[in-house]
């Protein structure tokens, strides 16, 4: 198996706050990799360094064997330019926990704005496309709805068919049903399951442990800007080594 | 969240249970609207009568109200707006962007700007431009163009560089709000998707700061609108200058004041009603139902104003 993601001593600050002090893994391709953490431990900010929405200031991180954000000539590193940043970010889809839908374009427009404005995708096409993406997150007959008529189950189901239209091999998950009532979290996390179980490669930032149990192939538990622990779900979540990771579960489970 | 009331459990009823009976009460009484609106009422009339009695010719309104100089400044003043704003916004725009951006040059140049153009009184500024020939002889762009500055600076030129570059520091303020206004997971958003900055911007950005700059940016055109007839000071010929000179021809200035008042008044009014709809166009998609229309708003409030509820159950 190929890394889809790899990380080496990776360390980011905001200004005299290190937030990540060193972080090692390995996301393989098809993966599904479940990341758990207390509240500020830093995986939103570990997620958003792989697309290069924070810049990293130390150690080496890996898309699909690319460095992120940077060009390596020799010893000397090179930064990207913001256009080169953005092909790359092309690949990799990103689900957030507010959803972020474009507020001023439909259900089917926001799918289509990527696909047509970055790939040069026809309309049609894309529209066609689209149509596709809706019907796979169930949600074929709010094509020409409004975001703010959509329940918040139904946002983040048409953002995750939004990310999926530029074909991403990479699918990125921040706590995407945190914002949701709990009768809502099933659907989306269905959608998820559908889409693990099409060998997407996906990390996902999440307080579901059931989830993480059930769909996840491999879990870390952060905390405090390191990777406490590691393994599959099942082992992690039902005995945990470390005496953070206990009483984090005990809070949680 | 709906509550289904037609919901049938227990055993089936062929026929639905016939609704509560409609409330038939009899509405609140507003006896203060009626004696407002005869005070009101009283207090216009004496003022009409007032003018009514005063040494105005009344009869030269009507006389000049369409002569051909006053439609023509008439135009030339919705030339010279339009013109101004579309100078105002483009630049506006842009200065903005200037001002947000990260790099330090573009955002002090973008302050400067600003800084200048706001400070100085527009009329002040049409003078300098109008008068920059002491200080340019010649206006020469190369093989291009070359010209005394006095013949290359027209009017209308002066009046557009003096009402437009002023106006392009105000929109910069104004578009900087709406920028601002919008979420910050909006441009994630679109990043992550891999749109450009400038796409971004374009497609993610400026339509949703819309909702916030429109609104005073129409005050902005009604108020370049009125502050056209500064430029009458420059030379140019707008609807203010053109009743000016009518007037004292012919011996009638108050008259034609009123008459400019007038079609000044005309014009704001068909811009605001216009500006309305723009609102609302981009109010789609930021709220589940779009605002009434002018027209179905005065409906309500005449109905209202009977007592009556209003039609369609608005409330
Ligand atoms: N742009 C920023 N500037 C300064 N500090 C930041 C910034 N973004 C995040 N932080 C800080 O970094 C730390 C980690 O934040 P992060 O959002 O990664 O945590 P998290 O693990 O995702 O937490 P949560 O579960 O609450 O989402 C927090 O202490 C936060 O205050
Ligand atoms: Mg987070």
């Amino acid at each position: 198996m190929t890394a889809m993601v790899k990380a080496e001593g990776v360390h980011k600050s905001f200004g005299p706050v290190e937030v990540l002090k060193g972080i090692d893994l390995e996301v393989n391709t098809g993966e599904v990799f479940c990341l758990i953490g207390p509240s500020g431990s830093g995986k939103s900010t570990f997620l958003r360094c792989i697309n290069h929405l924070e810049k990293i200031n130390a150690g080496r991180l890996y898309v699909d064997g690319e460095l992120v954000g940077y060009r390596q000539k020799g010893d000397k590193l090179y930064e990207m330019k913001d256009s080169e940043v953005a092909v790359k970010r092309r690949d990799i889809g990103m689900v957030f926990q507010r959803f972020n839908l474009f507020p001023h374009m439909t259900a089917l427009e926001n799918i289509i704005e990527a696909p047509v404005q970055v790939k040069g995708v026809s309309k049609a096409q894309a529209r066609e496309r689209a149509g596709q993406l809706l019907e796979r997150v169930g949600l074929a007959d709010k094509a020409g709805t409004y975001p703010s008529q959509l329940s918040g189950g139904q946002q983040q189901r048409v953002a995750i068919a939004r990310a999926l239209a530029m074909d991403p091999k990479l699918m990125l998950f921040d706590e995407p049903t945190s914002a949701l009532d709990p009768e809502l979290v099933g659907d989306v996390l269905d959608v998820m399951r559908d889409l693990a179980e099409s060998g997407m490669t996906m990390i996902v930032v999440t307080h579901e442990m059931g989830f993480a149990r059930e769909v996840g192939d491999s879990l870390v538990f952060m905390d405090g800007g390191v990777v406490v622990e590691s393994g599959h779900p099942r082992d992690v979540l039902t005995d945990p080594q470390h005496e953070r990771t206990k009483s984090f579960l005990s809070k949680v489970l | 969240m709906t509550v289904d009331v037609n919901k049938t459990d227990g055993p089936a009823d062929p026929t639905p249970p016939a609704g509560p009976e409609a409330i038939k009460a009899i509405p609140v009484r507003h006896p203060w609207r009626y004696v407002s609106a005869v005070i009101a009422l009283a207090l216009l009339g004496a003022v009409v009568y007032a003018f009514a009695q005063g040494e105005i010719n009344w009869g030269a309104i009507p006389d000049y109200f369409f002569d051909d100089r006053i439609i023509d400044g008439v135009l030339k003043t919705l030339l010279l707006t339009v013109l101004s704003m579309v100078i105002g916004i483009a630049g506006g725009v842009l200065l903005a962007v200037m001002r947000l951006s990260k790099n330090p040059v573009t955002s002090s140049i973008a302050w400067f700007y600003i800084w200048f153009f706001r400070g100085t009184p527009v009329l002040v500024q049409l003078f300098v431009w109008f008068n920059l020939g002491l200080v340019f002889e010649y206006i020469n762009l190369g093989p291009i163009y070359k010209d005394y500055w006095s013949s290359f600076m027209t009017p209308l030129l002066t009046a557009l560089l003096g009402l437009g570059l002023n106006e392009a520091a105000y929109m910069a303020e104004i578009c900087r709000a709406g920028l601002l206004s919008v979420d910050e997971g909006q441009t994630e958003a679109s990043h992550a998707l891999g749109m450009s900055h400038t796409k971004t911007l374009r497609r993610i950005v400026i339509p949703q700061a819309m909702r916030v700059i429109v609104p005073p940016t129409g005050n902005e055109v009604i108020n370049m609108l009125k502050t056209t007839s500064l430029v009458s000071a420059v030379q140019f010929f707008d609807l203010f200058k053109e009743a000016q000179d009518i007037g004292q021809n012919a011996g009638s200035t108050v008259e034609m004041y009123f008459l400019a008042a007038a079609w000044y008044l005309i014009m704001t009014s068909v811009l605001s009603v216009g500006q309305y709809y723009i609102e609302r166009y981009y109010a789609r998609g930021s709220s589940r139902t779009l605002p009434d229309t002018p027209f179905q708003k005065i409906k309500a409030n005449m109905l209202s104003l009977t007592n009556r509820p209003a039609a369609g159950g608005g409330a």
